[in-house]
């Protein structure tokens, strides 16, 4: 048999690796800028793109898109080379890749930082650029078929089967969750409403942790864990159920994000059902992976790399044991709105994803340059400062979730609620300032990585194409034992993509399909009336603000949150909310009945200090909001759009919408006038204080 | 625009999230059992392609 010469393509293996590391330092310090942000919350500087709820967003998809994002194609581009013996399909998709998901990463980092965002957790990115991710995700899907289709190796090793699981997986979802009808050039509303979008965006939510912070991560796993330590995966059958166990259990259990909400009972259920199940697959692969290291433990006394894989794939263990506990009803009701879920993802974000890639990198980047690691003891020291930064952020998180959850629970002998909600902030600010603390940790670590590899590089010689040589792949591949149905499907990439997607469309159907059932305006209440033009304009600088990453809209049916925040919320308040704005953390109070809770002039007070109204509150400033006029050429088009989307306003009422805004305005600027604050009414606090003020009062009782 | 009323218009639409549920069960077994009978040979070979430097 006759060798074919080629070379592997390191050159945007290289690029892939860069971007991931200075994206990662960058969406780093957005966090760590976040979380300083909650104990000086004048570091906002009283400056709209520096505040809270908008470096929240960049921190989230900066870790996520870029920093992981990256990563993934690194290790996707270098294993996927070598797996099929092939150079990457073409040069020029990779570049496009490279370049287009860079552009797309940039655009969106610039287009949060000043306001544009769907207002949807993890997919805050206006629709323009959804349109290009979903065009880039098509190019690296190309180019990762047409490798597949040219390889010399017959069989697709397991890896490759969670890239291709992980492409389909994450095209379906960012589609169905990316439905949005634009109002103008960066601006669109949720094409659902209410109960549907949350559910959707949910089902989008869980499963992006799932197909890209994790199926990804854990075909890279198996790549990169058997190359560090030199020797096969501990049972390579074992990684096969692995992989189909978890196409096949997680995108059932996207509901266990809305417990005690009104999704049907048994869907909620089947939610938690299938979470617990997904420990049997996760713990099965933690241990796939810690189980290739045996006979190999010596060397992980030394070796910063092993060192950095085991702590990633212990946190991958945690982190899944935690998540089937967290979809328990009884751990939810004391879970969610608390630091614990910032603690879980933290797990999942610092140990597994964060420890992965470093190892990567280290082993990665001097073979890259043909040389050793510049300074062995560094990446120890790097391990350690990691660690700790683990340790001093998850541990204060823990500590803060369930102080705050146990106070916000707690009552009086005589039935009243014993704290107030700012109380419960100021036990738990401690927290946050240590959280930091292990933040810097975490950095530096980072930094010292920076540093080892930039010497490590200077002091090599970089290899752009690898001479590589392969027997060509026979027409007729050589069968061990019996043909089987699974070898047919394995020597098929386009196939095996259709079938997955097939597989987890009809998960994701279970699951979507009872969500659309749900009639959108059952149970109905008549009372619930769309929003006045004046109250849609509240609301968009409310998502605009990133309002949602502080403050829930969704009381639950338990006793102390009905007596701190009125009565619970129903499925028929949200028909007309497009995007919905549930929130998932509550580091204020609720909002979802703050209409009416307070006069005009408390809220024109409270948002531009917030201290005068709430000692000791750790809200930022809103000074822009009383100097930037509303867009009123906008409103016609928003109630056009509004309209095609479902919510009943009357044929032509857009050409009538400025003039009801007016008065609107009008009436809260005389309210404001009385109590001596001055304030045009075409600013853009007025139309936020008609949001707030509008908030839960449709079904008000009393 | 409100595509939920084409699913509603379905007649027994319930059924097909079983079905679904079914379905991937079978098919998940069937996986798992392959897993588990596929040929030493072939899994020896598949599980050391990483490891080979050619």
């Amino acid at each position: 048999m006759s060798l074919e010469k080629f070379a592997y393509d390191n050159r945007t293996v290289k690029w892939f690796a860069y971007a991931s590391i200075g994206w990662g330092l960058i969406g780093m310090l957005a966090g760590l800028w976040a979380a300083l942000a909650l104990v000086l919350p004048g570091i906002n500087l009283d400056f709209a793109p520096t505040t809270f709820g908008r470096i929240r967003p960049v921190h989230t998809n900066a870790v996520i898109f870029a920093f992981v994002g990256n990563g993934i194609f690194m290790g996707v581009y270098y294993s996927l080379q070598r797996l099929c013996k092939a150079r990457m399909y073409s040069d020029l998709l990779s570049k496009i890749h490279f370049w287009g998901w860079q552009a797309i990463i940039a655009c969106g980092a610039l287009s949060l930082f000043m306001g544009f965002t769907t207002g949807k957790e993890y997919a805050e990115l206006e629709w323009p650029l959804d349109i290009a991710i979903t065009l880039i995700w098509v190019v690296f899907g190309a180019n990762m078929l047409g490798t597949i289709l040219k390889r010399r190796e017959a069989h697709l090793y397991v890896a490759i089967w969670f890239y291709i699981g992980t492409w389909v997986a994450i095209a379906m979802l960012h589609i169905i969750n990316s439905f949005e009808l634009p109002l103008s050039f960066m601006k669109s509303y949720s094409w659902y409403a209410g109960v549907q979008d949350a559910l959707v965006q949910w089902w989008y939510g869980h499963n992006a942790v799932a197909f890209f912070l994790t199926t990804p991560y854990l075909g890279l796993m198996y790549y990169f864990v058997p190359k560090a330590a030199n020797r096969p995966v501990y049972s390579y059958r074992w990684s096969i159920i692995h992989f189909w166990a978890l196409i096949f259990i997680y995108i059932w259990a996207g509901p266990h994000h809305l417990l005690y909400t009104a999704l049907p009972e048994w869907a909620q259920s089947l939610g938690t059902v299938f979470s617990i199940m997904l420990i049997a697959p996760s713990w099965g692969g933690m241990l796939n992976g810690l189980l290739t290291l045996r006979g190999a433990w010596d060397r992980v006394r030394e070796d910063a790399i092993l060192k950095f894989f085991v702590v990633a794939l212990t946190c991958y263990g945690m982190a899944t044991f935690e998540g089937p506990m967290l979809s328990l009803k009884n751990v939810n009701a004391i879970s969610h709105y608390t630091d614990w879920t910032i603690a879980h993802v933290h797990v999942g974000a610092l140990g597994w994803n964060g420890f992965l890639t470093f190892g990567i990198l280290y082993w990665l980047l001097p073979r890259l340059f043909s040389t050793e690691l510049y300074n062995r003891k560094w990446a120890n020291t790097h391990f350690w400062l990691g660690t700790l930064g683990i340790i001093f952020y998850v541990i204060p998180m823990y500590w803060a979730a369930f102080t705050q959850s146990m106070m916000w629970k707690e009552f009086t002998a005589e039935g009243q609620l014993k704290y107030q909600f700012l109380e419960t902030v100021h036990t738990v600010v401690p927290m946050y300032a240590l959280r930091a603390v292990g933040g810097v940790f975490y950095i530096s670590g980072v930094i010292l990585m920076i540093v080892n590899l930039a010497k490590t590089i200077s002091r090599g010689t970089f290899v752009a194409d690898e001479a590589a040589e392969a027997p060509a792949l026979p027409k007729v591949i050589e069968v061990h034992g019996k043909a089987h149905w699974h070898n047919w499907i394995e020597r098929r990439p386009i196939q095996l993509a259709v079938f997955s997607l097939i597989v987890v469309a009809i998960g994701g159907l279970l699951e979507l399909v009872p969500t659309f059932l749900v009639r959108s305006n059952i149970p109905t209440i008549t009372s619930v009336k769309p929003y006045t033009p004046l109250e849609l304009h509240g609301r968009d600088i409310y998502i605009r603000e990133g309002c949602y990453t502080c403050h829930s809209q969704m009381i639950r049916p338990f006793r102390d949150e009905v007596a701190r925040y009125g009565e619970y919320s129903k499925a028929g308040e949200f028909v007309y909310d497009h995007p919905f704005q549930w929130g998932s953390k509550r580091t204020g109070p609720d909002l979802a009945r703050i209409g009416g809770k307070y006069p005009d002039s408390w809220h024109y007070n409270h948002m531009l200090d917030p201290t005068s109204m709430s000692p000791g509150s750790i809200m930022p400033r809103y000074p822009w909001l009383f100097e930037d006029r509303m867009d009123k050429t906008k409103t016609p088009a928003m109630i056009t759009v509004m309209r095609k989307l479902g919510v009943p306003y009357a044929p032509g009422y857009e050409n009538q919408a400025n003039a009801d805004l007016e008065k609107q305005a009008s009436e809260i600027a005389g309210s404001l006038e009385k109590e001596k604050l001055h304030v045009g009414k075409d600013r853009e606090i007025v139309a936020l204080i008609a949001y707030l003020q509008r908030m839960g009062k449709d079904i008000k009782t009393k | 625009m409100k595509f939920i009323n084409y699913l509603q218009s379905i007649t027994g639409v319930s059924i097909y999230p079983m079905i679904s549920l079914v379905l991937f069960s079978l098919f998940f077994i069937a996986a798992a059992f392959w897993a588990l009978k596929a040929p030493k040979g072939m899994v020896d070979h598949i599980s050391n392609i990483p490891l080979d430097e050619s």
